[in-house]
């Protein structure tokens, strides 16, 4: 009985370890090439590299701008999750708190948008935004993730301030806040978990997302992460080194995140997803 | 006093919900609409003008065999992806909810792909394939990874639905932990009392609690699965010879690059139709298969 227990158990971490490898692999063996040379790499892919030698991570970083990109990926994402947030929360919030048939039809059609995929939308928003110029910048496409980032958080936020209780905020309007008061001051600190979990899946998003940029910035310097590592990699489709160099500078800044944060993150995940 | 009040109610509607509708009507709904006129135009894209053509691009898109190729394409892999992601994601979770040391590292690096966006994985993949796996076929004799996946057809097709699932499974680990942890833990243990094994406890009692997970879990997963367009031009760049060029690609191509935006338009509205008729099929099959605990 206790034999075939620890038998199982042993068994259970084997198959764990070998998938753990599946996973982190990949992204070793990129760490691993990308501080060798050209010719190493193609005479042997799995071997250490011989020396630590850095000079492809800043090739690559000045080839990709990585810093000018990586400060439009850092905008747009900080700014586009902020303001998905907040307007998101005040229009669940009315939402709840003014119920009549327009905002019920209202909410109606944010829940029922989440079926249309981007695709269908691409072509229709390329054009309406590029014949009044409005494409082109990074503020274009802040406003944009607003749009498409509300109804899940309206939906996601709607769900808890229902269960919030009146009293509280009848007991501020009594004191004579104002609604913007009631709801700065009361409502939304009340909602900071569910704002955790909000963020983490727009971050998760925003930050990686590829076709929208690349429909809305054509400017070189406008170019968020994803978009430059896409240039980046068309341009200098032989340089193993220099490309794995690229891929590591773009994947380390999310990983140091990752190790802070990875609880929270796994946590919002799963908020967000019985929501 | 009463339109006093009436014009209080509107100032709040219009302060706390204004920015988020206009955003949603302009971004979302406007585009939605008036991609729905595009399709029947003939408009290029360049020209001022665009005429009236009527049912003519839906015509189109029922000759084009090129797209139904595309789409027949996306729904393999859709198929073989949601497959794979949920059965990988599904065991990963069960192993991760039993007794067992170091939980939140491997929670962890199982769910590190989903950091990542599809472009770098793409690229990052695509060096695994053509380099670090050619060079394990040639060095240790194994025929199957001697010459590039990403150079043949047939195999190449294969590469994304590896790379999704490897990918995606992570995610859907976590949902499927969240719902393996909510499940009532005296249930188990009066069937284990009662002498059932893991295997039947799994079967009769964890499966059937699990479908409201399985349901959030499909559905995220056929969704990204008919959408995918990063990780489909970073890996395989729809090659060799388009054998790999997904429904979403295709649509990308045919509207920018061949400038048939009201052909373009309607065949991603064909796609919305048939995602839309799939995902409600999904919800509303599993959605009577649920139970309570």
């Amino acid at each position: 009985m206790n034999i075939s227990k620890t038998l199982t158990k042993f068994v259970r971490y084997i198959v764990l370890v070998i998938f753990f490898c599946l996973y982190i692999l990949p992204f070793i063996l990129v760490v691993l090439n990308s501080l060798k040379e050209r010719t190493e790499i193609i005479s042997n892919p799995l071997s250490i590299p011989k020396s630590f030698n850095l000079a492809n991570y800043f090739s690559a970083m000045e080839k990709m701008n990585f810093t000018h990109s990586f400060m439009n990926s850092l905008i747009v994402t900080v700014f586009s999750v902020v303001l998905i947030t907040i307007f998101s929360a005040m229009t669940a919030y009315v939402f709840v708190r003014m119920q009549n048939k327009l905002n019920k039809f209202l909410f109606f059609l944010m829940v029922a948008s989440m079926i249309i995929p981007f695709q269908a939308i691409m072509i229709p928003l390329v054009q309406i935004y590029g014949s009044i110029g409005f494409l082109n910048s990074k503020w274009a496409l802040i406003y944009m993730y607003i749009g498409f980032g509300a109804s899940l958080a309206v939906f996601i936020y709607h769900g808890l301030i229902k269960s919030i209780p009146l009293e509280l905020e009848e007991a501020a309007m009594i004191d004579g806040a104002s609604r913007l008061q009631i709801f700065f001051q009361v409502v939304f600190p009340l909602l900071k978990p569910t704002t955790m979990t909000i963020v983490i899946l727009n971050v998760l998003w925003i930050w990686n997302d590829f076709l929208l940029p690349s429909l809305v910035l054509i400017k070189p310097e406008e170019r968020t992460l994803p978009l430059s590592t896409f240039y980046f990699f068309g341009t200098y489709s032989v340089d193993y080194g220099l490309l794995m160099a690229g891929l590591v500078v773009t994947i380390i800044p999310v990983i140091i995140v990752y190790l802070f944060t990875q609880r929270h993150i796994i946590q919002g995940v799963m908020n967000g997803s019985i929501k | 006093m009463s339109s006093q009040k009436f014009f209080d109610r509107l100032k709040v509607q219009l302060l706390f919900s204004g920015p988020t509708l206009f955003a949603f009507f302009t971004v979302v709904i406007l585009p939605f609409l008036y991609g729905i006129y595009l399709t029947f135009t003939n408009w290029d894209g360049v020209s001022t003008s665009h005429s009236f053509v009527g049912m003519k691009n839906y015509l189109a898109v029922l000759d084009d065999a090129a797209f139904w190729t595309s789409m027949y394409k996306t729904m393999k892999y859709v198929l073989l992806t949601v497959i794979l992601i949920n059965v990988v994601g599904f065991f990963l979770a069960y192993m991760l909810t039993t007794e067992i040391r170091a939980k939140n590292l491997f929670r962890a690096g199982f769910f590190t792909p989903n950091l990542i966006g599809g472009i770098i994985l793409g690229f990052l993949w695509q060096f695994i394939f053509s380099n670090v796996l050619v060079y394990i076929g040639e060095h240790f004799k194994i025929g199957i990874f001697s010459s590039s996946w990403l150079a043949d057809p047939d195999k190449a097709f294969w590469t994304l639905v590896i790379v999704t699932t490897w990918q995606y499974s992570g995610y859907m680990m976590v949902i499927y932990i969240a719902g393996l942890m909510n499940i009532p833990k005296e249930l188990l243990e009066a069937a284990s009392i009662d002498g059932a094994n893991a295997f039947v406890r799994l079967r009769k009692i964890i499966l059937p609690l699990m479908v409201p997970s399985f349901i959030v879990c499909v559905f995220l997963s056929l969704q990204r699965g008919f959408m995918v367009y990063d990780l489909n031009i970073a890996l395989t760049n729809g090659g060799p010879y388009k054998s790999t060029q997904l429904v979403s690609m295709y649509v990308y191509q045919k509207a920018f690059l061949s400038q048939k935006y009201g052909a373009g338009q309607a065949e991603a509205f064909v796609l919305f139709l048939i995602v839309a008729i799939v995902t409600l099929i999904q919800v509303y099959v599993s959605k009577k298969r649920e139970v309570e605990a």
